[in-house]
């Protein structure tokens, strides 16, 4: 593979992301460079990979160039609300068959947390998802990013990708984070700082204590949102913990990747998140953060947990232990959607799935569950809702008229106890 | 390629799910019907509003959000010739080369709602006939306009089976 077209490069050291690209594209290469890359593994989801399908055949194609690395999973309207969309479910369906490629079909879990749980995805890994939160991997220091139908089309039948080496922006993220504030307040923190897109067309690199202080499970959330900054990928480095639960999930054999330390950074910010606050993204952009003490009190009428940032165990567990032998407050509704089956079968041994029944709450598929307003919660005009996704643009959950406001499961636990938002270090002793 | 039209203004970040709702999108693979939607939640009468080769025109971070390709295929089956934007978000901008929208990168301040516009995509300049004024535009890379030119990444594939960037 050559190099499409060359920048000067500067001699020195490289990013997670320039050694990434340069071992999948056998090249040396340098930010800015263009490359075309081999793929490890290829993702689709219900909302694009119909239209991958049809390009796939526009492109005249009959076999996906490796069965075994290829996934596509039903989970954005699923089971399916619509008679149209059930055609569409088909579609994949049958492709799915045809073609022996891996199909997750309704009520196996979200996209984002399916990849890794399944093992499809290791450290070191190039792979690619028509879903915008594909960065979600970056985590385990896979180089994974977001495509549309199209380049996935591509992707499932050459098994490559033109990518342009992104430039990288590093947090270094220091101090720990105090009691009842977590990984989902520091990336809120993080994207209202530098903005919505204050790392457009770059990779985030998230190092630091305060990183790796967290659980693997902790980290998604934040390279989950690395998009919501603009970034094309959110990685992180492997540590021991990280190694092991790569090798719990997977089977493949895997070679983490560091950046040496003479690596070029686009640009470098450095934070300390011990006072940090437990934070809230208000209407309607992500970066419209503040911290809690600033919203507290505005009323809200549905609260959801869930969704591929903050549906795992761990979230369940911080949400139920808030939400245990208390009731969801009248005329709020509480919508619960754990990230996959393996998360729903967790939370039902632990008896979390009790908590929630029980204070009140309405448990449904494992999957996206109202994020992306196709069906399970669409808010109506005017009401206010706060939830654990990643996204609250207008229109987002189905409702142009609803206010989304984005949050912890914590703080969304304590938000649906009250009625209005609410800091939850009121419940945590 | 030399497009001619009117331009339509919008803000900064203007996301997907303004270009083309989720409600709509996850319903069909027609995209003429999609179109009608398209930025129906920042302006509900766009679509009766656009005559076919006008622009959009934006700020900043224009497509951020969802990888959806329905938002340029709506674009387009919108009529609309091209987008002009100061900055795109990364993946939008993959789908408009793959699907053949062209976009260009300039300074939008320059353009008011309802300015005549005509671009050379080859040159990289934007003309302003109702200001008369010429807007420098940053060039694509050489590898986005192969693809742009052949008339997307279908055709790309059609003709090669893979990629050929020779
Ligand atoms: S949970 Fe929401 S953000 Fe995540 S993949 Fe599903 S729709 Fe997208």
């Amino acid at each position: 593979m050559k190099i499409i077209s060359k920048e000067e490069g500067t001699g020195l050291g490289k990013t997670i992301a320039e050694k990434i690209l340069s071992l999948k594209s056998g090249v040396d290469a340098k930010a800015n460079d263009i490359v075309v890359a081999d793929l490890d593994f290829v993702m689709g989801q219900d909302g694009t990979s119909p239209l991958a399908i049809q390009a796939f055949q526009e492109m005249e194609a009959t076999k996906v160039f490796d069965p075994a690395k290829i996934a596509m999973v039903i989970d954005h309207s699923s089971p399916s609300p619509l008679q149209g969309v059930s055609e569409l479910h088909y579609q994949m369906r049958q492709f799915a068959s045809q073609q022996g490629i891996f199909l997750y079909d309704i009520g196996e879990g979200v996209c984002h947390q399916l990849m890794p749980e399944k093992g499809h995805v290791v450290s070191g890994d190039l792979v690619i998802g028509a879903d915008s939160h594909t960065c979600t991997y970056g985590a385990i220091n896979a180089f994974s990013t977001g495509v549309g139908s199209t380049d996935l089309a591509a992707g499932l039948i050459s098994g490559k990708l033109w990518f342009k080496v992104p430039e990288t922006f590093k947090f270094i993220v220091n101090g720990t984070l105090p009691p009842g504030v977590y990984s989902k307040d520091l990336i809120l923190y993080l994207i209202g700082d530098v903005t919505a897109d204050g790392a457009t067309y770059m990779a985030a690199e998230y190092v630091g204590p305060a990183i790796d202080a967290l659980s693997i499970e902790a980290r998604f959330t934040i390279s989950n949102m690395a998009i919501e900054m603009g970034a094309k990928v959110g990685l992180m480095e492997a540590d021991d913990k990280t190694r092991e639960w790569v090798e719990n999930q997977s089977g493949r054999p895997f070679a983490p990747v560091t950046a040496d330390s003479d690596a070029v950074y686009a640009r470098i910010k450095e934070y300390d998140v011990s006072n940090l606050e437990p934070q809230v993204a208000k209407p309607h952009t992500v970066d419209n953060v503040s911290p809690v003490s600033e919203v507290t009190g505005i009323p809200i009428q549905q609260g959801v947990i869930g969704t591929c940032t903050n549906g795992r165990i761990e979230d369940l567990r911080i949400a139920a232990s808030i939400l245990k032998g208390r009731k969801v407050c009248p005329g709020v509704r509480l919508i619960v959607a754990p990230a996959s089956r393996q998360v729903m079968l967790q939370a039902i041994r632990e008896g979390l799935l009790e908590t929630f029944v029980e204070s009140g709450a309405a448990v449904v598929t494992p999957g996206c569950g109202p994020c992306v307003g196709t069906h399970n919660g669409v808010p109506s005009d005017g009401e206010n809702v706060i939830s654990t996704a990643n996204r609250n643009f207008k229109g987002r959950m189905g409702n142009n008229k609803a206010f989304i406001y984005l949050a912890s499961p914590a703080t969304v636990a304590a938000s649906v106890l009250t009625g209005s938002i609410t800091d939850p270090r009121e419940f945590i002793k | 390629m030399s497009l001619r039209g009117y331009s339509h203004k919008f803000g900064d970040d203007v996301n997907t799910d303004y270009i083309i709702s989720g409600r709509h999108k996850f319903k069909t693979l027609d995209m003429k019907e999609l179109a009608k939607h398209v930025m129906e939640d920042l302006d509900p009468d766009f679509y009766s509003k656009v005559a076919s080769g006008d622009f959009i025109v934006a700020g900043r971070n224009f497509g951020c959000g969802s990888s959806r390709e329905q938002a340029p295929l709506a674009i387009i089956n919108a009529d609309i010739s091209a987008v002009l934007a100061k900055s795109f978000a990364r993946i939008f901008y993959r789908n408009c080369i793959n699907t053949g929208l062209p976009l260009v990168e300039c300074n939008t301040d320059l353009i008011d709602a309802g300015d005549e516009l005509d671009i050379d995509l080859e040159a990289g300049v934007v003309r302003n006939l109702t200001k008369n004024i010429d807007i420098p535009t940053t060039p694509l890379p050489a590898v986005m306009l192969k693809i742009l030119s052949e008339g997307g990444l279908v055709e790309h594939f059609r003709k090669y089976g893979t990629f050929n960037f020779d």
